[in-house]
């Protein structure tokens, strides 16, 4: 378990890394957290000639809010948004997805912005990203940019980051009272990733659902809104039986893994039971 | 008075290990700590194909990058041997199998080249810079497939891929299943596992060219084994070798061995005059480090409309990887011998055929032969419960033997010590409240709720063992020694590991001489300092090992009891040992400080007559037999029958180890025993592909179980003592690993027995446990 060897810069604002990024262009890594990266380079699968290490740029950091949105740091590592009161009580949902992630020391230690740009396809934060229809804010040579999560993931381990670009931001419209989010996930028994991984934003309106988004990961080599179960619930009464119909959706257009842990059948029947699961959770 | 102690103070005290401390505040040393000056790092090229032609090996480069000492391939092995298989069976083919590939490769992680550079990152960094030039061969992963008769070969000159075949046979099986109501078959996997010690393992070897001496510290169970073998592998006399098992992050059988590392690191620190070490990573961890199990069974049970099973038939193929490793041909002959469990089977026939494969060598992981045996037995006479429509509770009772007809001679030829089945079973039955879960149970499924009651009752071999059994001689040695202060240094031939025989061991000693644990010393692990020894594994340190302390120790307070009479003017018979003094029985005024009739005999000045100085004692003791531990585990899990999930919510075992020297020890056994047997029936699991590449080769993918993935265990007990050693102790280092697995199962088959399913093959994952479901809808 030896890297291979790299040179090692640890600039301490933004504008400074993202012009070691163009200096360095391919042959460079950002990191942040580490522990996606450094397993990688621990068995050689990457060995990049120079590492960014942008965790000393403090514009980085941090979880505020600010005009009905949580603005969230890229470097805001998953123990913060699990313990951290603004979002116990704005958005729930992100406490909940960030505690369900890796061990204590993953989630001392791992950041949602890294997280997102690795786009693991068994990451736990892109379900709850995408059902939150969050904007990930980006800067690059250019300057900044805003992308929806749901134009974000692009495939496996892909997404709209330039190789140029650095994540800096993750913006979550805080939702209103009658809104409730629930993440309901099965756990890879080995690697504690999602085998699926449910995320549910569920508004009501009396009894029927005023609207809803299902973003799911796990199943397939991105994550991704299950919009024909958004659109068989949205208008519909929250009963059982709806809630069922709209969850056998949760596969629609979509092709599901197949690996050692999980068959394809196996997957989609996993991300049906858990869409159900996690809609009546978040009805209730 | 110097007869074997009976049971006084320390024995059955719940004492904390002494050994914890240190290893929790990071005070000891692994290998990898050890550091000497001038130490060289050593890697390995390893195959990355199961099976290929070497036509050539450029170590050129690698030779260039600066800080590389040396690269060196089998050409440059010269007059080093091979790694020897230590069980002889009759007609075994033997391979052989040279420390680094000799023109062919035979499973990925074969080592094929070793670096030896001034910085390990060096060393790593010049492996990429070889080039090996391979021709592809197709691999043989597939047991059934292997042993057809027209299976690429393994070995061109074998003939075959089939290791050996080893049948048992007593009674008339054929009548057996003729004459039966019911003939229930059943194919069952015993899956491969890897072992995965917590320290992988590890190498330094220091050569001093002056004295000629080789000491060698390794991660290993068996550091006297390994000095013998080495000093004839790399031909250096056996009074010059050392070996040196350091602390020693568990084996579970993996650090039984004689591993190709440990040859060639050795040969290099000889070539090079400078220390060299090697320090597994993980992933050769899990490629390269022996594996488990790895069995196809195909069985048949005959059984009697009142449940009596009167025979059983199995045909076993057992994996054996691609080379023998030192008890690779061995372990799956403890299946054969154990088959029958703890039931009275009269008609056994067995064919056990090991194959061999391009994969990893297999050989003893905790339980070793017995769980695989366990598990078939166990798993057959649920299913021919099943098949007579009795409850699994009975059909054990019935078929099990009698307290009184122990010693129990079973047909496989091994002779059952001591043991009362029906005990234990009905203690972990009342425990659990049998009659009110399957009450339960009706009721669930009512519900459309499957709630499982799994049980798995379980005889096992432990005490290894009388030396005519055991390849490399069975028996034990120790050396207790009274040192002139009253302190007590105990010399053991085991080599633990993790099972705390540093505080249980003392705790004997020092109920023998009634001083204080404090005051006792438990030393193993160092060829220079023990007398010769066989090792740690088999649940052997305490029934074998600490048999020949107590003796040990026995004939040292002798010698000091005359010494003690002479200075009191008593008779020796009627002294006692006891906190710290030596004193006439009845009237303590008459007594003597032990630490002073220690010096006494040291200094020499005031000794009966026909007594030599000192006080030190060794025993080598030879058991009689074995020991055979056996008990009784039940499980309940409810399952969701939606994504087949388990839910363990009990756990109960009874298991029956004889005396016990320490509960607490028993305690930390017993749990880790069925974590790793419960791992086997719902996690773990090697998987390799056809091209014979492992799929599972680190711990995102292969699930060892973790703190959270376990359940509360209730742990209790029956005593029934062994005759076989002084103490009554029988052992049990694998009873949990051995008795958990089938009871798992066992317990989930039961939880879907309305869907109709019968067998699901391990580990039980949600996934297999779902698909069996849709499997049994039809
Ligand atoms: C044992 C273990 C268990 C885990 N279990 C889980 C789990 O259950 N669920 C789960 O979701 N994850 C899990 N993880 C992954 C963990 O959450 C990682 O921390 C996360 O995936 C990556 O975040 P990081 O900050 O560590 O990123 P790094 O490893 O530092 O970087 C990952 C990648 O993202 C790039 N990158 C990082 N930050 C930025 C940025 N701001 N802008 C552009 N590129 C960037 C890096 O260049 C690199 O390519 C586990 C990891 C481990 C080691």
């Amino acid at each position: 378990m030896i890297p291979g060897s790299f040179e090692y810069f640890a600039p301490t604002a933004l504008d400074e890394a993202l012009s070691l990024l163009q200096e360095h262009g391919d042959d460079a890594k950002v990191l942040a957290g580490g522990h996606s990266l450094i397993p990688t380079m621990k068995l050689r699968l990457a060995e990049p000639a120079v590492i960014i290490d942008i965790g000393q740029i403090g514009s980085l950091r941090g979880i505020s809010e600010s005009d009905d949105k949580l603005v969230i740091g890229a470097l805001t590592t998953h123990h913060e948004l699990e313990s951290a009161d603004l979002v116990q009580q704005r958005v729930p949902l992100l406490a909940q997805t960030a505690s369900e992630i890796g061990d204590v020391q993953v989630r001392n230690k791992g950041t949602l912005g890294g997280s997102l740009a690795h786009a693991d396809p068994a990451a736990d934060w892109p379900a709850a990203i995408l059902a939150l229809d969050a904007d990930l804010q980006i800067a690059g040579p250019d300057g900044q940019r805003t992308v929806k999560a749901t134009n974000f993931f692009q495939g496996l381990y892909e997404t709209d980051l330039g190789e140029d670009e650095i994540l800096t931001a993750i913006h979550v419209s805080i939702p209103d009272a009658d809104t409730k989010g629930t993440y309901l996930k099965m756990h890879q028994v080995a690697s504690g990733f999602a085998l699926t991984g449910v995320a549910v934003v569920l508004t009501k309106a009396g009894d029927t659902c005023q609207s809803v988004a299902v973003g799911i990961t796990g199943v397939s080599d991105a994550p991704y809104r299950a919009s024909g179960v958004e659109s068989e619930l949205t208008g519909a009464a929250l009963t059982a039986g709806n809630i069922a119909a709209a969850a056998e959706k949760a596969v629609d257009g979509i092709t599901a893994l197949e690996d050692i842990h999980a068959s394809q059948a196996y997957r989609q029947n996993l991300a049906k039971v858990y869409t159900r699961r996690a809609i009546e959770a978040a009805a209730s | 008075m110097a007869t074997i102690a009976a049971p006084t103070r320390m024995m059955g005290a719940p004492i904390k290990r002494r050994e914890d401390p240190r290893l929790i505040q990071g005070l000891s040393h692994y290998v990898d700590d050890i550091k000497l000056v001038g130490t060289l790092h050593c890697a390995f090229l390893r195959s990355d194909y199961a099976h290929a032609v070497i036509n050539s090996i450029d170590t050129s480069a690698a030779k260039e990058l600066p800080g590389v000492v040396t690269v060196i391939t089998a050409d440059d092995l010269g007059e080093v041997g091979g790694i020897p298989c230590g069980a002889e069976i009759p007609d075994l083919k033997v391979p052989d199998h040279p420390p680094l590939a000799v023109g062919r490769v035979r499973f990925v992680g074969e080592p094929v080249a070793a670096v030896v550079a001034t910085e390990a990152y060096i060393a790593r960094d010049a492996l990429d810079l070889i080039e090996v030039d391979y021709e592809e061969l197709p691999a043989i992963t597939d047991l059934d497939k292997a042993v057809e008769a027209d299976s690429p070969l393994i070995y061109d000159d074998f003939g075959d891929n089939i290791g050996f075949t080893m049948p048992l046979e007593a009674g008339d099986v054929d009548a057996a299943l003729a004459e039966a109501d019911h003939v229930v078959s059943q194919r069952f996997v015993n899956q491969r596992l890897i072992p995965n010690a917590m320290e992988t393992r590890g190498v330094l070897a220091e050569y001093l060219p002056g004295e000629g001496t080789l000491t060698v510290w390794s991660s290993t169970q068996v550091p006297h084994i390994l000095k013998t073998q080495l000093s004839l592998i790399v031909n250096v006399p056996e009074q010059k070798v050392r070996v040196i098992a350091p602390e020693v992050g568990g084996g579970f059988g993996s650090k039984l061995n004689v591993y190709p590392e440990e040859v060639v690191v050795s040969h290099l620190a000889i070539q090079l005059c400078k220390p060299v070490k090697w320090t597994e990573k993980r992933t050769e961890n899990f490629t390269t480090t022996i594996h488990g199990r790895d069995q196809v069974n195909y069985v048949d049970v005959a059984v009697n409309n009142d449940g009596t099973i009167t025979g059983i038939r199995a045909r076993i193929l057992a994996d054996l990887g691609a080379s023998y490793q030192l008890l690779t041909t061995l372990i799956p002959t403890l299946t054969n011998l154990m088959i029958v469990g703890c039931y009275k089977i009269p008609n056994v026939q067995i064919e056990m055929v090991g194959v061999l494969t391009n994969k990893m060598a297999t050989d003893a992981y905790r339980g070793a032969g017995r769980p695989e045996a366990t598990y078939i037995i166990e798993r057959m006479v649920d299913l021919a419960a099943s098949t007579v429509g009795m409850d699994p509770k009975d059909i054990r009772f019935k078929n099990f033997p009698q307290p009184a007809e122990f010693p129990l001679e079973i047909p496989t030829g091994i002779i059952y010590d001591s043991g009362n089945y029906q005990e234990s079973f009905n203690k972990a039955l009342d425990i659990v409240d049998y009659d009110a879960l399957r009450n339960q149970q009706a009721q669930l499924r009512q519900e459309g709720r499957y709630l499982g009651i799994g049980i798995s009752t379980y005889a096992e071999i432990c005490g290894m063992g009388p030396s005519i059994a055991m390849p490399a001689g069975g028996w034990e040695s120790s050396t207790v020694r009274v040192e002139p202060t009253g302190k007590i240094t105990v010399l053991t031939g085991v080599s633990p590991h993790g099972q705390g025989q540093e505080t249980t061991f003392a705790q004997m000693v020092a109920d023998e001489f009634g001083v204080d644990i404090d005051d006792v010393i438990v030393v193993h692990g160092d060829t220079g300092r023990q007398p010769y020894g066989i090792g740690t594994f088999g649940s052997r340190a305490t029934a074998v090992g600490g048999t020949a302390m107590v003796i040990a120790a026995g004939e040292v307070k002798e010698k000091m009891a005359k010494f003690a009479a002479h200075i009191l003017e008593a008779n020796p018979d009627d002294l006692v040992f006891a906190d710290g003094n030596i004193l006439v029985e009845g009237s303590p005024d008459q007594s003597v400080a032990f630490a002073e009739v220690a010096l006494e005999a040291h200094v020499a000045k005031n000794l009966p007559p026909d007594t030599t100085p000192g006080l030190e004692a060794t025993h080598f003791f030879e058991p009689s037999n074995f020991t055979y531990p056996f008990g009784a585990h039940i499980a309940v899990v409810e399952v969701d029958a939606n994504t087949g999930e388990i839910e363990i919510q009990r756990y109960v075992c009874v298991d029956d180890v004889g005396n016990i020297i320490n509960p607490l020890l028993v305690a930390g056994q017993v749990h880790g025993g069925i974590a790793q047997g419960l791992g086997q029936a719902l996690y773990e699991g090697a998987v390799y592909d056809e091209s014979g590449q492992l799929l599972t080769g680190s711990f995102m993918d292969y699930a060892v179980p973790k703190a959270t993935q376990v359940p509360h265990f209730e742990t209790d007990h029956t005593v029934t003592p062994s005759p076989v050693n002084p103490m009554g102790v029988k052992g049990v280092g694998e009873a949990g690993t051995i008795g958990s697995t089938p009871c798992m199962v066992n317990a989930v088959v039961d939880a879907l027995s309305p869907f109709g399913v019968k067998d699901i093959e391990m580990p039980l994952t949600p996934n297999r446990v779902w698909q069996a479901i849709q499997d049994a809808k039809g």
